[in-house]
């Protein structure tokens, strides 16, 4: 099966059946658990998710219930990736042995942002290297969200969280987010993609390429939070979109370290002018309401600056950079 | 013994009859991270991979945790599984020994049984896998080379039992036993592969309605590690309990089937007897200290000594009855820890020997040896005056040092 076989049409997606049930306890306006359902709608064939511990895997098997209708398995907060490469090691040597009737099983792990930036890069740099066949879904709420919000390698410059508060001396979070999909891209492994679920087919395609190179795949997927981003549930979708137009979450994708831009944030590449500044996707945003007041206008130039410089860097990857 | 296999002696290091043994028990995933005393396991089965010996996936894992999350996910898959570690590389296994046993995944681990750091000390004791007592794993100690041999083998048929789906852990001692060179009678591929047989699946009932093998398959999907909150997860648990239950009449089942293949039984599965008939002083010990004191046991019933040793196989499930029988009659008893529980009033076997001898219907006085920590030999001399210390006890009626340390400096 390919990507071309299947063209990710409203219409295929409404009437492909659900993998990620419904029934599941995330919050209203959880894009993680959006990410999910449409991640699970790109799948190809039989396949075997595992996840790390964090909000989808406590919202979606809380016993005697379930959400997955494929094999699901959880083990710790640290081991998505190392569970994917037992779960491949055993489906390859089973399948030699003829102890498993299908042909091929894709194995997905998801982890959150604490998943994977912090906690579980050790195993998902070690499954890399060995070169496991799986896809690594990153779904990045920006902070550990299910146990209240605290700060990750993966939380922005200056927001707030209840490990990095917003305090009279310090402006949450002092460090910056960890540039995960460059890390990721650093070794060398064949593909490694950005996305955000308002570019719901981008997504989609980016799913399936992962799934179908022969070894690792690396997706990180933009994942507002209402509860942690102390946004408006009806504006996560939104949120995607703007992070992407305003150049702090740009999509694109490295297929064996070659970086290309995907046409959401190409357009902005090549319409430099519409380029949204980094105010219009955090206004709104709770956890950045600080930057917003008098003493908060540095903080904000600041973000400003490190988005742009971090836009510049992609760009000449991309080898899309403008002469000076 | 009227149908023993034809069998070969083979010169091996513990750690190569515990390879040899996985070899043969065609294991499919080893997921492993070198750490003496240990290494030679992994170098070993690596070879075998290499040389095309074996149809098994080794994964050459980034750290012991992830040896653990590999082995127990391919197992939850349906492949057999199989590692090694010792001392610290088990301390960072730590969290994932809990996940296995509670995902019932019959995960079959070597540990070559090292001191824990600070100081750094490579060497042999037991601190490392009594740490994980509680962890939910069936934990066999074996004695020599040859016992750590079979009781790979004897791993594979207790874990995968339909009654137990436990892990199961099995303990040589650091360098004594990994790193010297034994004659080890080995089974024919054929007898082990007939012995262990192929991995059975519990049926279980999925959230669709149906009953269907217990591992992960796109044919019948399956939630395994979920989160069980209050009103399931001491149910969870009170499963394992009953698993440990089962595990020992299957320890002992399994032991008596393999003495018919091999000519080799040990005791009864759980603990070995020497010489406790009519004994008076009884120490009791694991793994290969077991080995001296057997001969120290000899040369005392030379001198008119009723000695007797009990040496513990089975650690975890812990033998109550069976200990408390084999003690019964016993006047004073040597409890022997490889192991120290800082602060907890002596070392772990004393504390649950002393306690399963409350019910007894005769207590015998209790004394505890810690010894041998870091690799400190043992020298028969010393563990003669561990019985000449329980004959004094007898003569004088009472303990006066209930806490001993053997072989160490004043």
């Amino acid at each position: 099966m390919t990507t071309q076989e299947w063209k990710f049409t409203t219409k295929d997606i409404a009437a492909k059946p659900d993998l990620f049930l419904s029934g599941h306890r995330a919050c209203a306006g959880c894009a993680p658990a959006t990410v999910l359902r449409l991640i699970m709608k790109a799948t190809r064939g039989p396949t075997i998710v595992t996840e790390s511990t964090g909000c989808m895997e406590v919202v979606s098997s809380i016993y005697p219930y379930t959400s997955w209708a494929v094999p699901w398995l959880h083990t710790a907060f640290e081991t998505a990736a190392s569970n994917a490469s037992g779960i491949e090691a055993a489906l390859k040597i089973m399948k030699k042995k003829g102890r498993i009737k299908q042909e091929h099983v894709d194995v997905i792990a998801f982890a959150g942002d604490g998943g994977t930036y912090d906690i579980g890069i050790q195993a998902l740099s070690g499954a890399v290297e060995r070169g496991h066949d799986f896809l690594f879904v990153l779904y990045d709420n920006e902070a550990y969200m299910n146990t209240g919000i605290q700060r990750s390698g993966g939380t922005p410059h200056g927001a707030a969280t209840t490990t990095s508060p917003a305090g009279s001396v310090i402006p949450g979070k002092l460090e910056y987010k960890k540039p995960i999909a460059d890390i990721m891209v650093a070794h060398d492994m064949p593909y490694v993609a950005t996305a955000s679920p308002y570019y719901w087919k981008d997504l989609l395609t980016k799913v399936r390429k992962g799934l179908e190179v022969e070894g690792p795949a690396f997706l990180h997927v933009f994942a507002p939070c209402p509860r942690g981003w102390r946004s408006n549930p009806a504006k996560s979708i939104e949120y995607s979109k703007l992070a992407v137009e305003t150049c702090v979450f740009p999509v694109w994708e490295a297929v064996s370290d070659e970086y290309q831009l995907s046409t959401p944030s190409k357009l902005v590449a090549l319409a430099p002018q519409k380029k949204k500044p980094v105010a219009d996707y955090l206004q709104g945003q709770g956890r950045f309401r600080h930057m917003f007041k008098p003493q908060g206008k540095k903080l904000l130039e600041e973000v400003q600056r490190i988005t742009d410089e971090r836009w510049q860097r992609l760009l000449m990857k991309c080898e899309m950079a403008q002469k000076p | 013994m009227q149908s023993v296999a034809k069998q070969k002696m083979m010169a091996l290091a513990g750690d190569e009859a515990v390879a040899y043994a996985a070899k043969q028990s065609d294991v499919d995933v080893v997921a492993a991270y070198p750490i003496t005393p240990q290494t030679i396991i992994v170098e070993k089965f690596s070879e075998y991979v290499a040389n095309g010996e074996v149809e098994t996936e080794f994964v050459c894992v980034e750290s012991e945790h992830s040896a653990m999350a590999a082995s127990l996910s391919a197992s939850v898959t349906g492949a057999r599984a199989f590692t090694a570690t010792a001392s610290a590389g088990l301390a960072l296994m730590h969290e994932m020994l809990f996940v296995t046993s509670g995902c019932r995944a019959p995960v079959v681990m070597a540990v070559a049984n090292r001191a824990l750091s600070a100081p750094i000390n490579i060497h042999g004791d037991h601190s490392d896998s009594m740490a994980q007592r509680d962890s939910g794993w069936i934990q066999l100690y074996a004695e020599n080379a040859q016992e750590a041999y079979d009781s790979i083998i004897q791993a594979f048929r207790i874990a995968e039992n339909l009654d137990v789906l436990l892990p199961v852990m099995v303990g040589l001692d650091g360098f004594t036993l990994s790193h010297t060179l034994e004659n080890v009678e080995t089974l024919l591929d054929e007898g082990v592969k007939e012995f262990i047989g192929t991995r059975q699946f519990p049926k279980v009932l999925t959230h669709e309605g149906k009953t269907v093998p217990f591992r992960l398959d796109p044919a019948n999907p399956m939630t395994v590690g979920p989160l069980a909150l209050q009103n399931y997860y001491f149910e969870f648990k009170r499963q394992q309990e009953e698993a440990m239950e089962n595990a020992l009449a299957v320890i002992q089942q399994v032991n008596s089937e393999y003495a018919k293949i091999s000519g080799r039984s040990y005791g009864n599965g759980l603990l070995e007897a020497y010489r406790l008939e009519d004994a008076e002083v009884v120490a009791i010990c694991l793994g290969s200290t077991a080995g001296t004191m057997k001969t120290v046991v000899d040369a005392l019933r030379q001198d008119g000594v009723k000695a007797g040793l009990l040496r513990l196989r089975t650690f975890r499930p812990l033998p109550v009855e069976e200990i408390q029988s084999a003690l019964a009659g016993v006047k004073a008893v040597a409890v022997m820890d490889r192991c120290l529980s800082f602060g907890g009033n002596g070392g772990p076997v004393f504390h649950e020997v002393r306690h399963l001898l409350y019910e007894a219907a005769s207590r015998p006085y209790v004394v505890n040896y810690i010894y041998g920590l870091g690799g400190r030999d043992t020298s028969p001399t010393e563990l003669r005056s561990i019985y000449e210390n329980l004959q004094r006890i007898i003569q004088t009626q009472r303990v006066e040092k209930p806490i001993q340390y053997l072989g160490l400096r004043d």
